[in-house]
């Protein structure tokens, strides 16, 4: 079968040109989204000095075993992504599909831990805002810990659902024969921001479960 | 208009052109073609403009007298935040950037459109939902936190509709990020062969600097907005304080991204006045690579300047003293371009169709406006003008004298380019002058009175005041009637104007050498770059 897709869309001269210009696009996307995320990192950080006293408490009621068996789900989730590429550039499609639906299911057992600990978070009461009442005396600011909390790992389980979303629409490609050697722009592409969103996570695990040593 | 063509002297239209390859609503809703594309945003700017603009003349009428002669204090509050929502991030923002940035970006580097098409109309749409949820906020009941939306009021008191706003701005900013991602790929990437970074015409300079800030800062006001609704939708407490939150934290975060703002609206302004001033000049720029770099330096250090938005609000001596040099700083690359464009008139050949008009109008305003700018970044001055009419007339003359004159001279300029058709040129330079005089009239006397104390956003004011807010009222009206003419001989051009020869200024650059209007594809052969931009004769110039 000719491959009808390895021809660059009319406003590129050829398919290096359109692959280029979609790296570039993914690189300034990136940007974007770590100026986007860079907002709730600098507000975590000023309160995070300012009341270090309840971030450390606020930390503590986190289920540190949970979160790093996550980062290690998620770093896992990165491997499959870096190997779903490289399926594609060497034209492997059945491995394509493989590693695209292992990265998907380890993305989703990830979504699953969160929203488990969301759901224990919401049973011990400490839900800021709507459902705030911890067991025992607790330092005043630490309700501010736990909408940073819900804010910076919502935000990033977004992201994820996003991510999953789009891998579910390279997986139908895949499988339709869509990726050849000689273009797969949009699995590099969503490839980068899959690891785009796994390495926000891996500075979210220190700031938010390691505050003041465990 | 004097000038020679060079052409057919009598211009036939070109058959087939972006404009009649394909008819209905359809074909424009569902379109891929930047220049169409650049249409649709032309249009639904101009609907928000007047929108902002009805706000604009409710709240000069009110303040003709001193106990306000309209309109409630609560809906007082509801007007001017709907004014400034509106102009600045449904027209301001986008206006060059979106209409003029969008049809010349892939015609000035010899491109047959932008890097990513459907990114492009998707951008539109993402505008237009951003729009109706802000306009919704309008017709339910309106907003009264100002553009601002400072915390803790936008965040726990203000029982407006400060919700459907705030998503309102944080979705259009996704349109802004959208465009600015598309114009630095397209810039780096789709250049045609020999079109090196320093043959690009100084629009193209001025467009991607706008678009490093409008990918590094609108994610910040995305996030600081987002945070407002967090915080107004399940009371967290990032901002209040009685949870430890600080609102002066959203006010840096705000500002962070709304100073840089500020340029987005400037930057592309002052690239559409490079092209106005070497073309009636015919002359090349005076120092390219000044003017250039200027607007990367302008990009850059519009970073770093935001606090002095927050000299009186509680930040330390220190960071003000260090904010307020950094504000200094920026005066440095802005004045290099009004030296350079003024130098560029040195012995030039210069004609005055509208669209110069227009420019030589920007560059007296927007020195005005930059120098005024400097009054308000020394600390002392700023705790003396801070919240009064001093600043609304700083940055009206930066925004509209600069921004919109600009605006106006570049849909002037490329109208033929745009419609095919050229506008009639006496109504042209009758209204740019109108609007150049109904300006003045309407931003000198508020320099005054902030000066002499008058508060921003009161709806009464003692009487002394009167005099100069009335004759600010009559300037507005004067302005409103300058805007209203080209609305109308634009429209009518359209259709009945001459037909534009491909052209009509006998300019330099990419954009001149295609048909008006071009065909979908921009150009029939990808063209190939030998010379600098702005390559114009040059004369002998005989030095005393």
């Amino acid at each position: 079968l000719p491959d009808i897709h390895a021809v660059a869309a009319h406003q590129f001269d050829d398919l290096d040109q359109q692959q280029e210009a979609s790296s570039l696009g993914i690189w300034v996307f990136i940007a974007t989204e770590i100026m986007f995320f860079g907002g709730l990192f600098t507000g975590y950080t000023v309160y995070r000095t300012q009341y270090f006293v309840s971030f450390v408490a606020g930390s503590h009621l986190l289920d540190l075993k949970l979160g790093a068996f996550n980062t290690a789900v998620l770093i896992g989730s990165s491997l499959t992504m870096a190997l779903a590429v490289y399926a594609a550039q060497t034209g492997k499609r059945k491995s394509l599909v493989v590693f695209l639906i292992l990265t998907m299911i380890l993305g989703s057992v990830f979504l699953g831990i969160k929203f488990s600990e969301y759901a224990t978070k919401y049973e011990h009461h400490l839900i800021p805002g709507i459902r705030f009442a911890p067991e025992g005396s607790y330092p005043p600011q630490m309700e501010l810990y736990f909408s940073f909390y819900f804010a910076m790992t919502a935000l990033h389980a977004l992201h994820m659902i996003i991510g999953l979303g789009l891998l579910a629409a390279l997986v139908g490609m895949a499988a339709r024969g869509r990726f050849s050697p000689a273009s797969h722009n949009p699995v590099e592409v969503i490839g980068i921001y899959w690891h785009f969103v796994d390495i926000v996570w891996i500075f979210l695990f220190p700031l938010l479960y390691l505050v003041g040593g465990r | 208009m004097s000038t020679v063509s060079v052409e057919d002297p009598e211009p036939t239209e070109s058959p087939v052109h972006y404009l009649n390859v394909h008819y209905g609503v359809k074909s424009w809703l569902l379109t891929t073609d930047h220049k169409r594309i650049a249409l649709l945003y032309l249009a639904s700017i101009t609907f928000f403009f007047i929108v902002g603009g009805t706000a604009a003349v409710l709240i000069r009428m009110n303040l003709l007298t001193p106990t306000g002669l309209l309109v409630e204090p609560a809906t007082y509050n509801k007007l001017f935040s709907i004014h400034g929502i509106v102009m600045v991030f449904f027209f301001l923002i986008p206006s060059i950037p979106a209409v003029l940035g969008n049809f010349l970006v892939p015609l000035m580097i010899g491109a047959r459109d932008l890097a990513f098409p459907k990114l492009n109309l998707l951008s539109w749409y993402v505008y237009i939902v951003g729009g109706m949820f802000t306009l919704y906020a309008v017709i339910a009941g309106g907003v009264d936190t100002g553009w601002t939306f400072y915390a803790p009021y936008s965040s726990t008191y203000s029982n407006t509709h400060v919700m459907a706003t705030a998503l309102g701005v944080f979705i259009t900013g996704f349109s802004s990020i959208l465009t600015g991602l598309n114009f630095i790929v397209t810039i780096h990437k789709m250049r045609a062969p020999g079109m090196t970074w320093f043959r690009l015409p100084l629009f193209i300079w001025a467009t991607y600097a706008t678009s490093v800030i409008f990918i590094l800062g609108t994610p910040v006001l995305g996030i600081s907005i987002l945070l407002i609704a967090l915080e107004r939708a399940f009371h967290l407490g990032f901002f209040n304080p009685a949870l430890g939150g600080d609102p002066l934290l959203f006010q840096h975060l705000f500002w962070f991204y709304s100073h840089p703002a500020v340029y987005i609206m400037i930057l592309p302004a002052m690239g559409v006045e490079s092209e106005l001033i070497t073309c009636f000049s015919k002359k090349r720029i005076f120092g390219y690579s000044f003017v250039a770099m200027s607007s990367l330096a302008i990009a850059l250090l519009g970073f770093l300047v935001w606090a002095h938005h927050m000299f009186v609000a509680g930040v330390s001596m220190y960071a003000g003293m260090v904010f307020s040099i950094l504000s200094y700083l920026v005066g440095v690359p802005s004045s290099v371009k009004v030296f350079n464009w003024t130098a560029t008139l040195y012995k030039g050949s210069i004609s005055y169709a509208a669209p110069m008009l227009y420019g030589i109008g920007f560059i007296g305003l927007f020195s005005m406006g930059g120098v005024t700018g400097m009054f308000l970044a020394s600390l002392g001055m700023d705790v003396h003008v801070h919240d009064t009419y001093f600043v609304i007339a700083h940055f009206h003359y930066i925004m509209v004298g600069g921004a919109v004159m600009a605006y106006l001279g570049g849909i002037h300029f490329w109208w033929p380019k745009i419609s095919g058709r050229l506008y009639p040129e006496g109504w042209a330079r009758f209204s740019a002058l109108v609007i150049f005089l109904g300006f003045n009239l309407t931003f000198f006397p508020q320099y005054i009175l902030g000066y002499l104390g008058m508060p921003r956003r009161y709806p009464v004011y003692p009487p002394e005041f009167q005099v100069l807010n009335v004759m600010s009222t009559a300037g507005a009206s004067i302005l409103g009637v300058g805007y209203l003419i080209p609305l109308i001989y634009l429209i009518w051009s359209m259709r009945y104007g001459p037909v534009a020869s491909s052209n009509p200024w006998g300019a330099k650059g990419l954009e001149w050498e295609t048909p008006s209007p071009p065909p979908t594809d921009n150009f029939e052969v990808t063209p190939v770059v030998t010379t600098e931009a702005y390559d114009y004769p040059s004369r002998e110039v005989n030095v005393a």
